[in-house]
């Protein structure tokens, strides 16, 4: 019987949250674990926060990740990695991206955006409490391999790199799931986000 | 055979498929919209959505008395306005199986209230199956149309936001034709006025007792003994956080939540020292366990409210929570994310008008409803699908001051699905308020479905595309007019002219939704001119920004509407040199 490891996965809507998760249940789904993937589809089609939990082992019960429970964590945006951090267990891992989008309340001034998020997360994981930060300009990273909207994918590389799975099994995923005329910079953003650190 | 990893909906429309289902029947809502739109793949299966609930369970009634097996889904709320038919169906019983799912949403992720639609099958006195992941999801809904016509009863499904938008493995099997059943005519069973329907209650009163009986056999039903210290009854997503909260627990799984086994939860009971009932919502097996005489614990440790996750359930049973929060610092709050109105919307310029002219604004359910969200703010009230008309009409009735200023806000979609009948009764009962029908061309808010207005189908047939400025003047509106919403000023004279008109009258906003209008549009840009008077922030679109002294555009977001534009006083917002079709390819 091995442990259930669980994957939270937070963004913006539109970010590519969903496809991210779908590329890693296909991973798992193909290394012949049970899981279960829970997402909440909003009130909004754009702009609210996004979640995804992704559960894998011999047997998975629930659904849900709880506060302290991740493995993993992946934040395509700044603050959402902020926002769930609780959720990482002692020694969890957090990949994130260094982007920031602005929610409409800092938008309009009522609340601000949280500064030196990155700094606290460092000192969080010299001292242990975490198990690893590692956070990347995905943005960037995917305008340069040619579709900025990869960025999430680029992500997933930085976090493929740190799980059990071998590289090949999302490749296959990418070619499997991504429409072919986006497969090429897919997969060239997943591989810098895999050979990122 | 290999395994498939589904949502809950989509192994709910596979195993309607595979157990031969020939209609399926909806409306749109979450979280049970991808349901149908799954179903709607099988050309096997005449899949419609249908303007609202209540008609899409008659079309399933009549399909069901014609012989044919019949899925019908609509969220929670939805029974409410399905609630007249099913009642009678229930004395009636069906021919060939009829399954009504209904998706629950504790915890309201998407939902104006968390109502316990367990509640509706003992009311409406008809069996209630409840999957607690997707394989359940396939092999519930066969088993649920298997039980419908060995009982001749409708059998609800009930699913809920983690079974339908949860993902587990299922193994699926081959479509199984079902052949119709015979169609005999028998009014005593379907003609339901008093001296048939007496006859019908007492039939309908002894299913119940077969039933009964039948649940206490079902292998639905199940006993799982580990540890018999403590002994928990569940059901549908419950049983997963049990599971894993206390995974040495004996556990009786109730696949089937209504009628309940009395005989078999009294020897689970027995068997056990101490009995616990976790269930979400309301008390609904733990009351009617204590009716039996068992004792029991439950919503003494568990809220009325919500979810209920496995750290609470192992906190409460076993005196200690799964995991706690990582420690991090308070010094940095987290500001929320809360949905917003998408860049170009064209529901905003309308919410933005209305807040100008400080009318009181009765609202309804779809995206629009964000327009009571700041900075717009201009919603008054939101209740249900179509109280948007007829509350606007009580408003005026209550208070005859509010005369002149009452405005009812609507969808094209939810204008159909219930609002024909509130337009009516304001010009019946001759009343004066403005009635705004934002016709985005499409049921937005549930992911873009078809609609009456739409001219297609739910499975993309072409199909008559309803005008609703002729129905609003068949109905007897006399002042109906249309205003493209992206024109702000003659959208704020249109509001100020029909607002004032001593008769009721309609303004139809219509622009299609902006995430589907792909036309390429210039992009718009803070000049020299802006003295950050901040008029634009006061639209709250996101592709707004102050930054520092100034204010930005962001150009990614940007679709080029043009109402920011509109609103600045100092010519301070012009177009940019690039498009749409540059930026949001």
């Amino acid at each position: 019987m091995t442990k259930t490891t669980s994957i939270l996965l937070g963004g913006v809507g539109g970010q590519g949250i969903v496809l991210a998760s779908k590329l890693l249940a296909h991973v798992i789904q193909s290394h012949g674990y049970d899981l279960k993937i829970s997402e909440i589809h909003g009130m909004a089609q754009r702009g609210g926060s996004v979640l995804t939990y992704v559960r894998f082992g011999s047997e998975v019960h629930s659904p849900l990740i709880e506060a302290g429970q991740a493995n993993y964590i992946l934040a395509a945006e700044k603050l959402e990695a902020w926002r769930w951090l609780p959720y990482l267990c002692r020694g969890g891992i957090m990949v994130c991206s260094t982007q920031e989008i602005k929610p409409v309340p800092v938008i309009m001034g009522a609340e601000r955006y949280p500064e030196k998020v990155l700094e606290k997360m460092q000192s969080l994981a010299a001292d242990g409490t975490l198990g690893g930060l590692f956070a990347i300009p995905a943005l960037e990273v995917a305008a340069a391999c040619g579709q900025p909207k990869a960025a999430t994918v680029a992500l997933l590389g930085v976090l493929a790199a740190r799980l059990e799975f071998p590289r090949e099994s999302y490749l296959q995923a990418l070619a499997d799931i991504v429409p072919a005329r986006f497969l090429a910079a897919n997969e060239k953003a997943f591989l810098a986000g895999y050979n990122y650190f | 055979m290999t395994k498939k990893l589904l949502s809950g909906n989509e192994a709910i429309a596979r195993g309607a498929y595979e157990a031969g289902v020939r209609v399926a029947a909806a409306y749109p809502g979450t979280p049970s919209t991808e349901i149908l739109e799954h179903l709607a793949h099988y050309r096997e299966v005449a899949a419609q959505w249908s303007c609202n609930e209540k008609v899409a369970l008659e079309v399933g009634i009549g399909a069901s008395f014609a012989g044919a097996r019949v899925l019908v889904a609509m969220k929670h709320v939805g029974v409410n306005v399905a609630a007249d038919p099913l009642m009678t169906l229930s004395y009636t019983g069906v021919n060939g199986g009829l399954v009504l799912v209904v998706a629950d949403d504790p915890g309201m992720h998407s939902s104006q209230n968390e109502q316990d639609s367990r509640n509706y099958a003992r009311f409406a006195k008809i069996p209630m199956l409840e999957p607690s992941d997707s394989q359940e999801a396939r092999d519930f809904v066969m088993a649920a149309l298997e039980m419908s016509e060995a009982f001749d009863t409708p059998v609800m499904l009930r699913s809920s936001t983690r079974i339908s938008h949860g993902q587990s493995l299922v193994t699926l099997g081959r479509r199984e034709e079902v052949p119709l059943r015979l169609y005999v005519k028998d009014a005593n069973k379907r003609v339901m006025m008093p001296a048939a329907a007496r006859q019908r209650h007492a039939a309908v009163e002894e299913r119940l007792l077969r039933l009964q009986e039948a649940a206490e056999k079902s292998p639905l039903n199940r006993i799982e003994w580990r540890d018999r210290k403590t002994g928990i009854i569940c059901s549908g997503i419950s049983y997963q956080q049990v599971r894993e909260a206390l995974p040495e627990a004996s556990v009786l799984k109730l696949g089937i939540c209504y009628p309940l086994p009395p005989a078999l939860i009294a020897a689970f009971a027995a068997g056990v020292d101490k009995l616990y009932v976790v269930e979400e919502l309301d008390p609904f097996l733990e009351d009617q366990i204590k009716a039996m005489g068992i004792k029991v614990t439950g919503k003494s440790l568990f809220p009325l409210t919500g979810e209920i996750h496995p750290n609470r359930i192992a906190a409460a049973i076993a005196g200690k929570p799964l995991a706690t929060p990582l420690p991090v610092p308070e010094d940095t709050p987290v500001p929320a994310r809360p949905p917003v109105l998408c860049p170009g919307c064209p529901h905003r310029s309308v919410f933005y008008a209305l807040k100008q002219q400080k009318l009181l604004v009765s609202g309804d359910i779809g995206c629009y409803t964000l327009g009571a969200l700041p900075p717009l703010g201009a919603m008054d009230s939101c209740i249900c699908m179509g109280a948007s008309i007829s509350a606007g009409l009580g408003y005026e009735k209550g208070n005859p001051e509010l005369k002149g200023k009452v405005v009812s806000v609507i969808g094209d979609s939810t204008f159909f699905h219930s609002g024909l009948t509130g337009l009516m009764d304001v010009v019946y009962n001759q009343g004066s308020t403005l009635t705004i029908i934002l016709d985005n061309r499409i049921t937005a808010m549930t992911g873009h479905q078809h609609n009456p207005g739409t001219g297609y189908t739910l499975q993309g047939d072409a199909t008559a595309a309803l005008e609703i400025a002729p129905i609003c003047r068949a109905l007897g509106v006399r002042r109906v007019r249309e205003v493209d919403p992206y024109d702000i000023r003659a959208l704020q004279a249109a509001i100020k002219e029909e607002a004032a008109a001593d008769e009721p009258s309609v303004i139809i906003s219509r622009r299609a939704c902006a995430l589907l209008d792909k036309s390429a549009k210039p992009l718009y840009e803070i000049n020299d001119n802006c003295r950050n008077c901040g008029a634009c922030m006061r639209l709250g679109c996101p592709a707004i920004a102050r930054e520092g002294d100034s204010v930005t555009i962001d150009p990614a977001l940007c679709v080029g509407c043009g109402v920011c534009a509109q609103v600045c006083s100092f010519n301070a917002i012009g177009k940019a040199g690039a498009t749409t079709d540059d930026e949001n390819n």
